[in-house]
């Protein structure tokens, strides 16, 4: 992809002025992870409510790829059922982005809040939901993102 | 249009990498040599003579083969002494590179001499692989580490030195004589002098600096010095480190193994002789070979040349740069003071998608946090960019490369 592809002007204003940033007090999905190679770090608040989400917030730091992307991911699921964002596939992450054919490189700076939401549900599975089937598949989903 | 110092075409010539285009039809601009640097011809035929003609391996067999490769390796060994002004040869030690060398040190010295309650200095520009050896060491011993700290033009504050020095309780100090991210030359004499009044050892990281400077160990006077081949023309896989010989003599081994032995029974071995005794196994014959003729390309350009031509192209690219508007450049504003490396950051354009950008025009730089995080975190940043040249840039790269950050400018509407 060429930078001017990569870089147009909705990931420039959701990099510059990004949607739902910051954080929830006692979240039910509180996650973290960074990529070591550049340095973007990320963390993602989830309120789950009558199996929807109730709110979602992020904080971080790093690339325009890697900003804009947490914060349109946000705003893909805000409101929307349990299910769908459990369903959510990376596929699904880089057409809202409109960015399919980042390099491989590039590419974890877009998919890494998608890592940080799915290793967030992971949890979610585990520890409140005591779903150990779908936490499992989760699981593998998680280690097959990059 | 090139520097006055060097004959640039030739060299370039020398250098087929230099020759190939990226993104189809991008010539390379490569400006990531703090990373490692491209390899000459000579470098890269030397390894293939080696292998296509006299490949064995080397100290024990008495074939001809293996006299000719024993041969080219300890030449090497010479010709490294004698570049960085070693007294002695059985000083240099052949190691996978900086920072197998400095591990070594803090496995094979620091175990022995760090005690509970000493106190090891750094400093706030190191190279991780000058922090985390000595992290782990002082853990283990439950001795104090401590850092020189980095002023706001991107040079040591000493004071912080001396502070440590006058507890009596510094037994290393370790220090890189060049920063691989904000290019400061540290006044390296002055720190050996101050440590020598305190009876502290000193270990000098000269990853970047021997590269780029004409280096006299005897005139430093430091205890330790390590250097990697790859990030002057040479291949990778090689360092060396330098040790006093009465340290090295003292010092246990770090692998066991063949080569380093004198004799072995079944419970008791004694060593070989220095350096060997830190040379366990078969080492990286072909590269160390390769590394002679990377040594013999800089030795007939000239340690002053190659100097003279950084410095003059560091001041073009300085001068340029510090045109730009909302360009923060880090580190020694006075090029005397620094080598070819330039760390900056461009607006709000985060050092990942600048890389990116400028990629796009043929151009190979750094982005991210340059294995100095500490750095980072002083310097209030969690990246920067870095440009950083060697012997075959030229001031049109320097064209180019400002050209594309007006681009990478404009891009993020700047
Ligand atoms: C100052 C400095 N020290 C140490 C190193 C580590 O060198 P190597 O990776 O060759 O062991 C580097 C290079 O990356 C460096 O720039």
């Amino acid at each position: 992809m060429s930078s001017a592809d990569i870089y147009r002007e909705i990931i420039l204003d959701y990099y510059r002025n990004p949607r739902n940033y910051g954080k929830i007090t006692d979240p039910d999905i509180s996650q973290r992870d960074s990529n070591p190679l550049c340095g973007d770090e990320l963390e993602m608040h989830i309120n789950i409510k009558d199996d929807k989400v109730a709110d979602v917030k992020f904080t971080g730091k790093g690339c325009a790829i890697s900003q804009a992307s947490a914060s349109m991911l946000t705003e893909l699921i805000m409101g929307k059922d349990f299910e769908y964002v459990k369903k959510l596939a990376k596929e699904d992450i880089l057409d809202n982005l409109g960015l399919q054919n980042l390099g491989p490189a590039r590419i974890k700076c877009a998919l890494l809040s998608f890592k940080v939401l799915k290793t967030g549900i992971y949890s979610y599975l585990v520890d409140k939901l005591k779903d150990t089937a779908s936490a499992d598949k989760m699981k593998e989903e998680v280690s097959g993102i990059y | 249009m090139q520097t006055s110092f060097i004959n640039i075409e030739s060299i370039r010539n020398d250098f087929p990498i230099l020759k190939r285009k990226v993104h189809k039809d991008k010539p390379l601009v490569y400006l990531d040599n703090a990373a490692t640097t491209q390899k000459p011809i000579q470098v890269i035929e030397a390894i293939s003579n080696y292998y296509l003609t006299y490949n064995s391996n080397i100290h024990r067999a008495v074939h001809e083969l293996a006299e000719e490769a024993t041969l080219a390796y300890e030449t090497t060994r010479d010709k490294i002494a004698k570049f960085i002004n070693a007294k002695n040869r059985e000083e240099v030690v052949f190691v996978r590179g900086t920072t197998e060398a400095i591990n070594l040190v803090a496995y094979a010295w620091g175990r022995q001499n760090i005690n509970k309650d000493d106190i090891i200095v750094t400093t706030e520009y190191e190279h991780h692989s000058n922090i985390v050896p000595w992290q782990l060491l002082s853990k283990e011993k439950g001795a104090k580490l401590e850092y020189i700290g980095v002023d706001d033009n991107g040079e040591l504050i000493l004071d912080h030195l001396d502070k440590y020095l006058q507890t009596g309780k510094v037994k290393l100090v370790a220090f890189s004589q060049m920063s691989n991210v904000l290019g400061t030359i540290t006044d390296s004499e002055e720190i050996v002098k101050r440590c020598k009044k305190y009876g502290a050892r000193v270990l000098i990281d000269g990853a970047q600096s021997v590269p780029h400077l004409k280096v006299d160990l005897q005139k430093l006077d430091c205890d330790f010095f390590a250097f990697s081949a790859h990030k002057m023309l040479g291949p990778t896989g090689v360092g060396v480190l330098w040790a006093r010989k009465e340290l090295l003599q003292d010092m246990v081994p770090f692998n066991g193994g063949g080569d380093m032995i004198r004799e072995v029974h079944k419970y008791e071995t004694t060593w070989n002789d220095l350096p060997y005794k830190f040379e366990a196994g078969t080492p990286n014959i072909a590269d160390v070979i390769g590394f002679a003729a990377a040594l013999d390309y800089l030795d007939k350009i000239g340690m002053d040349k190659v100097r003279e031509h950084e410095m003059e192209l560091t001041k073009y690219a300085l001068d340029k740069l510090s045109q730009m508007k909302g360009i923060v450049l880090y580190g020694p504003k006075d090029v005397s003071k620094r080598g070819g490396v330039i760390s900056f950051n461009l607006g709000d354009i985060h050092p990942h998608d600048l890389a990116t950008i400028i990629d796009e025009d043929g151009i190979a730089i750094r982005s991210g946090h340059h294995c100095a995080q500490v750095l980072m975190e002083r310097l209030d940043v969690s990246a920067t960019s870095r440009a950083s040249f060697y012997i075959y840039n030229t001031k049109e790269e320097v064209d180019v490369f400002v050209k594309s950050l007006n681009r990478a400018k404009e891009l993020f509407k700047l």
